[in-house]
């Protein structure tokens, strides 16, 4: 007899066949399927199993997708376009890149457990802000082209959208220019030429344009200025260390892509995109910011500040429906600028505008024309009819050069170029590399006086940027410590042989506007993933392009305005949403130019059909669609989600179906069966791409047949109305959502999401005696996670959600979701990862909150001093030499006893004040100088 | 108090000379916590009953406060925008948001007196 090897998914699901056996003892249900057939509604049971391959052995999968990932080409890319060749310093792709601490993390919502990262992006907004010389900097946006849009946006409020124009000072990457007109377009904003006027909400000043020029944009500057008009640089931060900060030029807002600091181009993505702006406009920013603070002993600390702009708390007057930002890859660019310092970014830019400088002088010595005085990295030359011959020619010597029609051809130069490049490309021109000119890049130069700050400049040794990027994940709770018990977040495994793809150079270093033709292994796969999500959703097409669940949103939403507008219905423009709905519903309808209607929910937390009936009435000759999740936001299965859906479509609306809960459903029910027309599927929430502390994130949609036609299209693929910079989004991540699939199979798959309802019952029946469960569904069951209604704490013993989060923080635990979509409430989801071991631990450590709480309620500990409101505790206190407290140091710091020593976690700070951190925002590290001058 | 008025959306205003001064009531003010922003109103403003006047901000809300009844902005409290927390201290005092020169006083009639207010938030 022989073992039969362990199989992947028993890798991916922690509970063991015994530990589900004694689950559903204590849920008190005999099978699973018993438990499932309580929970989902009979009518949107899917009968057959998913019709996916078979699930290949971890090594099999490896080795399948490394044959068809060598199918890609990978040249040495000199296209440029927003897109350049790095090179990955090795202590930043081991010790953060590849590094579960930094990439299992969640967004830093909860400070206390997140000062590593967001000291990091704390970091970065100081990077962005000294670059730019613009004072407020947000931790990252998606790319290039979707940080324009919303710096458009940001105008578009400063104008209380009452101008509709946008001006052009030289001409963005065609990209851009595509998803900023896909973005106006809704919203009735036109974005062209050059003429500026008392309409004009922004002036985009490319910087450099499109051909790598710096053009004389300063008549255009003070026009704008005169007029109001907001200026917003698109600027290369590169380029950035050698010339002018944009805010000296007259800049309101400076954006741009941060992919050259040190993140791979990996055909498109992910990456960051900075965006600064100046003070007046800091409220209307859209994403996330960090701010520094202080916690309960006054030391500092950083949290994400003014939240109130977000979609989460604005919901549709939002300033964005940006949620997952591109946290990792922000904190890779800083850790980038941390290793080579000012003076070292400086030396990279320096040799990479010299080898352009050279071949643009070489060129014209050759009597070939090239465009422009000023320029970076790029020079376009003018070859009369010949670019694609020059272009074949060197694609001949393994270079690919960017053809922007039949007479201009462009060559962007990288960190990774050499000299041997340099000579090879003039002499596919007939010339040789000339002498640097002077004077070839715009302005001023810039000096040595930036970056000033003590982390630019202490981190330059292997030894101490090592133990730096380890000092600050240490001061992090990730999943690599405890389970991450967040609602509608699904915090399940990364595991290490999905991860690994993403740094295959043949993953990593592709040119996302390479020919077609280089790009085929992704082409396979990313035809696999949309063949497999299309039969895993219900759908019958799926576009990868949307990178993050926001944008999917949006893109769905556009797909839907196209479709009424192609039937002449155009005035179709309400859209249907109910108010447990995730706050970046409304925001993102209000983008696609919808107005928003608000369905009720009742008592039980349902969608109020006799609401939802009279509301689909009262607007059905303009409804453009419903927006719902399913499981609802409250975690339970509806019933009649088919007869929603019927009642949608009859009123003329289409049906956009959240998929944040989609970890509730696979294999088990498809939305596109369910009635659905339109689906995002967010990759960082089930299919396991990691949430990187704030981002990457993933949010292909799945279209039913009649709204395929309106998928997000790409320039460089022959289409438009893009949604993104690139034409496969954060393409280089998708392989881990591959993996994931090509592992599990159909019936891996169906077994995790059965187990992940499991986990989530039996954490509910465990808790329920302590904390009444707020929703249930048929039978009283859940679905993936549920509500702890902690709000009886409050009334019995003033001990408030935030207490209880911050106290699970003593427990060795990140607190579940706060107060989503219940104010004052705890929603919990335990994914089918986590073993029963560790969900055991997390009901004890809620059921000994629950006691220390009673304490306080009869009296035994005050009010204003017990170890909930003194959450969470330092060891510097713990080992304060006097200790003041009605409970002992122990019960302080090791409240479960002798059991949790292993898992303890101790936070770098006490509790973060929030009021003072918004009422004096805080958000970039002063220059060195101005801490010498408060210190003179 | 006889000039003092109260709308369900928990504003005061309280009536001089044809002139109201508008603010959020104390109820309002503990439900929202501690402000952190107030985006006041722009002089010379005209608005209809109902319109946004002013964005009070805590650290976990954005909430509009609307014009109580039609009018014209003649003054913001511009101490807000260097100490929000005016209006958790004092919120029917120096924390009142802005002023309005009324341009349809029978609109008042409509409104509550204390009385009504406190029992209307029970």
């Amino acid at each position: 007899m022989t073992a039969a090897p362990i199989p992947f998914s028993a890798r991916h699901i922690g509970p063991s066949v015994n530990d589900v056996r004694a689950m559903l003892a204590t849920i008190g249900v005999p099978s699973v399927e018993t438990l499932i057939s309580q929970a989902v509604p009979r009518s949107i049971r899917l009968d057959l199993p998913l019709n996916l391959p078979a699930p290949a052995s971890e090594a099999d999968a490896l080795a399948e997708l490394s044959a068809m990932m060598a199918k890609n080409t990978v040249l040495k890319s000199f296209i440029g376009a927003g897109y350049h060749g790095v090179f990955v310093p090795p202590v930043i792709q081991r010790n953060m890149f590849e590094n579960p601490a930094w990439y299992t993390a969640y967004t830093p919502y909860q400070a206390e457990i997140s000062q590593g990262r967001l000291e990091m992006l704390f970091n970065f907004q100081t990077l962005v802000a000294e670059l730019t010389g613009l004072p407020v900097a947000s931790a990252s946006l998606l790319d290039e082209a979707t940080a324009v849009a919303e710096a458009v946006g940001i105008a578009l409020r400063h104008h209380r959208d009452k101008r509709t124009k946008v001006a052009l000072a030289g001409t963005p990457h065609p990209q851009t220019l595509d998803v900023v007109r896909t973005r106006a377009e809704p919203l009735g904003i036109e974005v062209d030429g050059e003429t500026i006027d008392d309409n004009t909400a922004a002036l985009l000043v490319s910087w450099p344009d499109t051909f790598g020029v710096y053009g004389d944009h300063k008549a255009a500057i003070e026009k704008a200025r005169a007029t109001g008009a907001l200026v917003v640089f698109i600027a290369d931060p590169l380029a950035l260390t050698l010339t002018d900060a944009p805010a000296k030029l007259g800049a309101d807002i400076a954006v741009g892509p941060m992919q050259r600091f040190g993140v791979p181009m990996g055909f498109g993505g992910p990456h960051a995109a900075y965006c600064a702006v100046s003070d007046r406009l800091t409220r209307l920013m859209p994403g996330r910011l960090v701010g520094q603070s202080t916690d309960t002993m006054g030391r500092p600390g950083y949290r994400l500040a003014l939240q109130t702009r977000e979609q989460h708390i604005r919901r549709d007057k939002a300033t964005s429906n940006i949620c997952t930002a591109q946290a990792l890859l922000a904190n890779m660019a800083t850790a980038y600028a941390i290793w080579h310092g000012p003076s070292g970014l400086q030396a990279i830019a320096e040799r990479v505008h010299s080898l352009a400088n050279r071949l643009a002088a070489g060129l014209k010595a050759a009597g070939v024309a090239v465009l422009g005085a000023h320029r970076f990295d790029t020079v376009t030359a003018e070859v009369k009819g010949k670019a694609g011959a020059i272009a074949a020619a060197a694609e001949k010597t393994g270079r690919l050069l960017r053809v922007i029609d039949a007479d201009k051809i462009s060559i962007a130069f990288d960190e990774t170029s050499t000299e041997a490049d340099l000579e090879a490309i003039a002499a596919l021109f007939g010339a040789k590399p000339g002498a640097a000119e002077a004077g070839s890049m715009p302005g001023k130069p810039r000096g040595k006086e930036f970056l000033t700050q003590p982390v630019f400049h202490e981190n330059h040794s292997e030894t101490e940027m090592m133990r730096f990027l380890r000092r600050l994940a240490d001061k992090d709770l990730a999943l690599d410590r405890a389970m991450i018990p967040l609602g509608s977040c699904t915090m399940k495994l990364n595991a290490a042989a999905e991860m690994m793809p993403v740094s295959w150079p043949s993953v990593a270093n592709l040119h996302p506007f390479a020919p077609a033709s280089h790009s085929e292994g992704y082409r396979a796969m990313a035809g696999d993933l949309e063949a497999w999500l299309s039969e895993i959703t219900g759908f019958d097409a799926v576009s990868l392009q949307p990178n993050a669940g926001s944008q999917g949103e949006y893109a769905g939403l556009l797909a839907i305005r196209a479709y009424h507008r192609a039937r002449g219905e155009g005035h179709r423009t309400v859209c249907l949403i109910p108010s447990s709905a995730h706050g970046t519903n409304p925001a993102s309808a209000a983008m696609a130019g919808m107005s928003v209607v608000v369905v009720r929910c009742t008592d039980d937390g349902n969608i109020d059909m006799d609401d939802m009936r009279a509301k689909a009435n009262e607007h059905s000759k303009n409804l453009a669609a419903l927006m719902f999740t399913y499981p609802s936001t409250h975690g339970v299965y509806e019933e009649g989600a088919r007869h929603l859906c019927a009642l949608i479509h009859e009123h003329g609306g289409q049906v956009y179906f959240d998929g944040a809960n989609l970890n509730a459903l696979v294999g088990l029910a498809r939305p596109g069966d369910i009635g659905a027309d339109v689906c995002h599927m967010n990759l960082h929430k089930t299919f396991c791409i990691p949430h990187g502390g704030g981002g990457p994130g993933v949010g292909p949609i799945g279209v039913r047949s009649h709204l395929k036609p309106y998928l997000p299209g790409h320039v460089t693929e022959g289409s438009a109305h893009a949604v993104a910079a690139a034409p496969f989004g954060s393409a280089s991540i998708l392989p881990i959502t591959w993996m994931y699939i090509r592992m599990m199979g159909g019936s891996g798959l169906k077994q995790a999401t059965e187990t992940a309802i499991v986990s989530a019952n039996y954490v509910a029946t465990r808790l329920a005696p302590h904390f009444p469960l707020l929703y249930k569904g048929r039978s009283d069951r859940i679905a993936h996670e549920c509500i702890l209604d902690t709000r009886v704490l409050k009334e019995s013993a003033g001990i408030s959600v935030d207490d209880i989060a911050k106290r699970l923080i003593d427990y060795g635990f990140h607190a579940p979701t706060m107060s989503f979509p219940v104010a004052g409430t705890l929603m919990v989801e335990p994914t089918e990862s986590e073993p029963k071991r560790e969900l055991d631990r997390f009901c004890e450590a809620m059921i000994a909150i629950a006691s220390e709480a009673a304490k306080v309620a009869k009296g035994e500990w005050p009010l204003n001093d017990n170890p909930l409101v003194n959450a969470p505790h330092t060891a510097a206190e713990a080992l304060a030499g006097a200790w003041t407290h009605p409970y002992s140091r122990l019960e302080a710091a090791y409240p479960a006893g002798d059991a949790d020593l292993s898992a303890k976690y101790w936070p770098p700070v006490s509790r973060i004040d929030n009021v003072a951190g918004d009422r004096n925002l805080v958000c970039s590290c002063p220059p060195l100088t101005e801490y010498l001058g408060a210190a003179e | 108090m006889a000039n003092t008025y109260f709308t369900e959306d928990h504003e005061w205003l309280r009536i001089e000379g044809g002139v109201a001064t508008v603010g959020i009531t104390d109820y309002a003010q503990e439900q929202l916590g501690d402000l952190v922003f107030v985006e006041l109103p722009e002089i010379g403003r005209k608005l209809a009953k109902g319109d946004t006047a002013v964005v009070v901000e805590s650290v976990k809300a954005a909430s509009d406060v609307y014009a109580p009844v039609d009018g014209e902005i003649t003054e913001a409290n511009t101490s807000l925008s260097s100490d929000p927390s005016l209006v958790n201290s004092a919120a029917t005092g120096d924390g009142w948001l802005w002023k309005m020169k009324l341009s349809n006083a029978s609109q008042l009639d409509s409104l509550m007196d204390e009385a009504a207010y406190k029992a209307h938030i029970g």
